[in-house]
């Protein structure tokens, strides 16, 4: 009798790794959490995209909760998040922009042709702050606390179910 | 028909080689032990965006960004370890093939050993119980049941 549970006790095992392993075939790798999750917004130095004169440090998203969003010219997904991004501008959240590995010309020309609900956008051209962000590929968004910490990611394009069930309800977690 | 041939194996040949080129750039290290060093730190992080390529085999935006940065970081003189805690810090323990014990890993790094001593538990213990089984004695009773049933003539 004894015998026949231990010869039991390996199957069991296998059947319990099986699933286990399977349910892992299941998941998504590139759902995985940033990697500055819950840390401070990285530290940084650049221009604005409109005024090269202005600078602007981690300082600019302390105080209030701030969506950042970091865009480029280049980039299709950017182009068709726009409007969601123009209505989360519209129900009162701050958006700061970071106009990611573009030129200031193509940069400005984007705005002016999809809508700027951007307070500011941080430029950086040679990709140096997205590269601090652990960006990969633009469009992805950071929700900044009033602490200047990133409390929540996403990655690619915010259709606008995501605005309804992700990022509003994100947004009032942490204001 | 040949020549189409010809001219298809010509096209892939510069397809190919297009490809080659516009792919990895080229670096000159002064030091071969740096050199060695920036193929080993390029082979063993994962490019975040296409999954599983490592960053010194991608075509990737990014790959070519962390590669400039593992380079520029090695010219600073960082050691291994410091460059790859600089990596993690910004792409995850994701872009490591392998990954680091701590407690979030134990169970990937401690599950192959735990199996297999599960399993040669079970060997010894199966080996045990037929060694048991066999090199227990009879009892005089248990002797005398098997003679009376064997050879029930000769004792009638």
């Amino acid at each position: 009798m004894k015998r026949r549970l231990l010869l039991l006790l390996l199957p069991v095992c296998f059947l319990a790794l099986a699933l286990f392993f399977y349910q892992g075939l299941s998941l998504d790798p590139s759902q995985r959490d940033s990697a500055l999750m819950a840390r401070d917004f990285p530290t940084f130095e650049a221009s604005t995209l409109r005024d090269e004169n202005r600078r602007v440090d981690q300082t600019l998203l302390e105080g209030e909760v701030t969506l950042v969003n970091v865009w480029g010219e280049w980039c299709p997904a950017c182009k068709q998040e726009m409007p969601q991004l123009l209505e989360l501008a519209d129900n009162d959240i701050r958006m700061v922009g970071v106009n990611y590995r573009d030129t200031r010309e193509k940069g400005m020309q984007f705005l002016s042709e999809f809508g700027d609900p951007f307070e500011v956008n941080i430029f950086d051209p040679e990709g140096e702050l997205g590269f601090d962000l652990g960006v990969y590929g633009a469009p992805e968004t950071f929700l900044v606390d009033a602490d200047g910490v990133i409390r929540y990611h996403h990655k690619g394009y915010v259709s606008p179910q995501d605005v309804r069930e992700r990022i509003l309800p994100e947004v009032e977690k942490w204001r | 028909m040949a020549l189409m041939r010809t001219m298809a194996a010509l096209l892939l040949l510069v397809i190919a080689f297009g490809a080659a080129a516009g792919g990895i750039e080229l670096r000159e290290f002064d030091d071969p032990v740096m050199e060695k060093r920036y193929h080993d730190l390029t082979a063993s992080m994962r490019c975040p965006l296409c999954e599983n390529q490592a960053i010194n085999d991608s075509d990737a935006p990014i790959s070519a960004d962390m590669r400039e940065r593992v380079y520029q970081l090695l010219q600073d003189g960082q050691s291994d370890i410091e460059i790859i805690n600089h990596m993690v810090q910004r792409f995850g323990e994701y872009i490591l093939y392998n990954p680091r014990l701590e407690s979030r890993t134990y169970l990937l790094w401690g599950l192959p050993i735990a199996l297999v001593l599960l399993g040669a538990m079970v060997v010894v213990l199966m080996i045990r119980a037929r060694r048991n089984a066999s090199a227990k004695a009879l009892s005089a009773e248990e002797r005398q049941r098997i003679d009376a049933l064997t050879n029930r003539k000769g004792s009638s």
